[in-house]
């Protein structure tokens, strides 16, 4: 498996990536929602069924809730240790939200959607309500 | 710097094979080192060497061994490492630039962390894996690894994680060290000891009469004897260093050779020859007899006949004792610069009487002295009591002969009455072989120092009571009838 490009905003592109402009895996342009941009890192170790799992709830996620104001990459910690140490990852699966700020590591299979929305921001430990819906 | 010593011997009769550290002493106690190709569990309260200890093994591994080596630490950034190992000579920096050593630093924090279901550790095992290839390492410690429950949520899968991360350490036949934290009704703090059954070892920090002595103890070595005592440790300016209490067996080789005391007449009363090399000399009289004298001649001596000479002073400084010693004719200045005598000075209440016994076994190692000055023994029971201070000279006197050092050693009677004087206040004098007493007397309003031989076996030596002359062109000893009036 190699590292896969998702849909994403244009802005933030260089400033919170974890992987170098010029390693080939640029996020690409959306038309819309440029300020709101989500910059989202998944890490996983090889094709397992748990990677599977969380890279599909992950996107369920984020098409659901940040349609169009997200860029999501896969990598595959396997190909790129150097990654794995650069970034601090540990466990694996690991979705790393590096914007907005403050920066964020989602640990697991993301098969409990409150605590991915928990940990991307997008609803407070209090409040039910789904702020970005 | 030190040697190793591997005890092949019992490796192989034990049929472990053994990974040497190179750490002084701790070769010695596990027969040989850490089991090869095996994890071993560090454990250890807060400050007692644990993180000094395992980066020793592998730098020692790299630098010494041609092992390289993975240091993977959960506590501290590779600069701070790097930093920390520095005072203590070691170039980390070097090593990992020249690829024979991969740090990797594991930071988590908590704060940053959401848990959104199962996960495993493969992200760890990644790091590893690439930093062991990286360097081809044949070392591995990953220190503070315990951190990681602090950090991560769910035990369960990180207890899973850990059991299966130790089995993967064994498969790839790498020495590992891991080190855990000291727990309360555990070993450590998250029970590894579960997970790590080949080796054991067990760090401990303890404060008696208000000085500190960490201690060392090997809990279990499966497949292999090791010693069950507690070994004190000393952490100083080489690094970490485990002092193995010497078993005592009476069979060391014994010499016929003398030393010369330095003093001709003095020799002339032991068979004309001196000391046995080798053996253990004390001199024990009231303040001011002159022991100190004695001990600067017979150092003196050692350095003129090309020996080198370790100088224990725990009352004076080098340059007390050279200008004292001047006054009575002996110029140690020239042998200091000349490095045959070594003096290292320091008060007894600095450390812990272990801890004085390491760093002699540490000088002597690296200095390896003919003769070894202790002047006074009696300053030691300011640290402990007398029975450990017994202990402690008993440890001395047979690390010594074992090594085939003449030992010196001074020490100040209380009172003047016979009763007294045959008697050290440190109840050592069964085990020395020459015994030499001092006093001080009246005579015709003149005090005049008196030298008895008590002892001084496999000699012949006299039985009479003579004179010790001290003047600056020397010491002398007469016979105290002989000169009734003379100088000083």
């Amino acid at each position: 498996m190699t590292v896969t490009r998702f849909p994403a905003s244009d802005t933030h592109a260089t400033d919170g990536n974890p992987l170098p402009s010029d390693s080939g895996y640029g996020v690409a342009a959306l038309p819309d929602g440029p300020d709101l941009g989500y910059v989202l890192t998944l890490y996983v170790a090889s094709l397992t069924p748990r990677s599977s799992a969380a890279i599909q709830s992950v996107r369920d996620v984020c098409d659901k809730h940040l349609k169009g104001r997200y860029s999501l990459e896969v990598v595959d910690i396997y190909e790129q240790p150097s990654l794995a140490k650069r970034e601090q990852i540990l466990a694996a699966p690991t979705l790393i939200k590096h914007l907005p700020l403050p920066l964020r590591r989602l640990i697991g299979d993301m098969a409990d959607e409150h605590r991915v929305l928990l940990g991307l921001d997008l609803r407070t430990r209090d409040a039910s309500q789904n702020p970005s819906a | 710097m030190i040697e190793s010593t591997t005890d092949a011997s019992s490796a192989a009769a034990s049929g472990i094979s053994k990974c040497p550290t190179g750490i002084f002493g701790f070769d010695e106690i596990t027969g040989g080192g850490l089991p090869r190709g095996r994890p071993t569990l560090l454990a250890g309260a807060a400050g007692c060497g644990k993180t000094l200890l395992s980066m020793e093994f592998i730098v020692r591994g790299a630098r010494d061994f041609g092992e390289h080596g993975v240091f993977m630490s959960f506590e501290e950034s590779e600069q701070e490492l790097i930093t920390n190992v520095r005072s203590l000579g070691f170039d980390l920096a070097t090593l990992v630039t020249t690829q024979r050593v991969a740090l990797d630093a594991v930071r988590i924090e908590r704060s940053e962390i959401e848990e959104t279901g199962d996960y495993d550790l493969e992200g760890l095992f990644i790091r590893l894996g690439s930093a062991i290839d990286a360097v081809g390492a044949r070392r591995v410690a990953l220190d503070g690894v315990d951190a990681l429950f602090a950090s991560l949520p769910s035990e369960a899968i990180l207890r899973g994680e850990l059991r299966r991360l130790f089995r993967w350490l064994k498969a790839r036949e790498v020495t590992a060290i891991i080190t855990g934290e000291r727990g309360g009704g555990t070993l450590t703090r998250h029970g590894l000891e579960e997970y790590v059954s080949d080796c054991v070892i067990f760090l401990d920090h303890r404060i008696s009469n208000q000085v500190a002595t960490r201690r060392l103890r090997i809990i279990k070595y499966r497949g292999s004897r090791h010693g069950t005592n507690e070994y004190p440790i000393l952490i100083d300016a080489q690094g970490f260093g485990v002092l193995p209490i010497s078993s005592a067996g009476l069979d060391h080789r014994v010499s016929r050779d003398c030393l010369s005391t330095g003093i001709d007449g003095l020799d002339a009363l032991l068979g004309r020859r001196g000391y046995y090399k080798g053996s253990s000399v004390l001199v024990s009289g009231t303040a001011g007899a002159g022991k100190s004298s004695l001990a600067a001649a017979f150092a003196d001596s050692v350095c003129h006949r090309g020996g080198r000479c370790l100088y224990w002073s725990s009352e004076e400084s080098p340059d007390q004792i050279a200008r004292n010693m001047a006054s009575i004719g002996f110029d140690l200045e020239q042998h200091f610069t000349s490095g045959r005598l070594y003096c290292h000075a320091v008060r007894p209440t600095l450390y812990g009487l272990e801890d004085h016994l390491a760093r002699l076994h540490r000088i002597v190692g690296a200095l390896k002295p003919d003769a070894v000055i202790l002047d006074p023994i009696s300053s030691f029971t300011a640290v402990g009591n007398l029975a450990e201070v017994r202990i402690m000279l008993t440890r001395v006197i047979d690390f010594l002969k074992s090594a085939g050092i003449t030992a010196f050693f001074t020490g100040l009677t209380q009172g003047s009455e016979p009763v007294h004087l045959e008697r050290t206040e440190e109840c050592v004098s069964s085990l020395i072989d020459t015994w030499l007493l001092l006093r001080m007397t009246d005579v015709a309003g003149t005090r005049k120092r008196l030298l008895h031989i008590l002892k001084s076996r496999g000699m012949a030596h006299s039985h009479q009571v003579h004179q010790l002359l001290l003047d600056d062109c020397g010491v002398s000893v007469v016979a105290a009838a002989s000169n009734p009036g003379e100088p000083r």
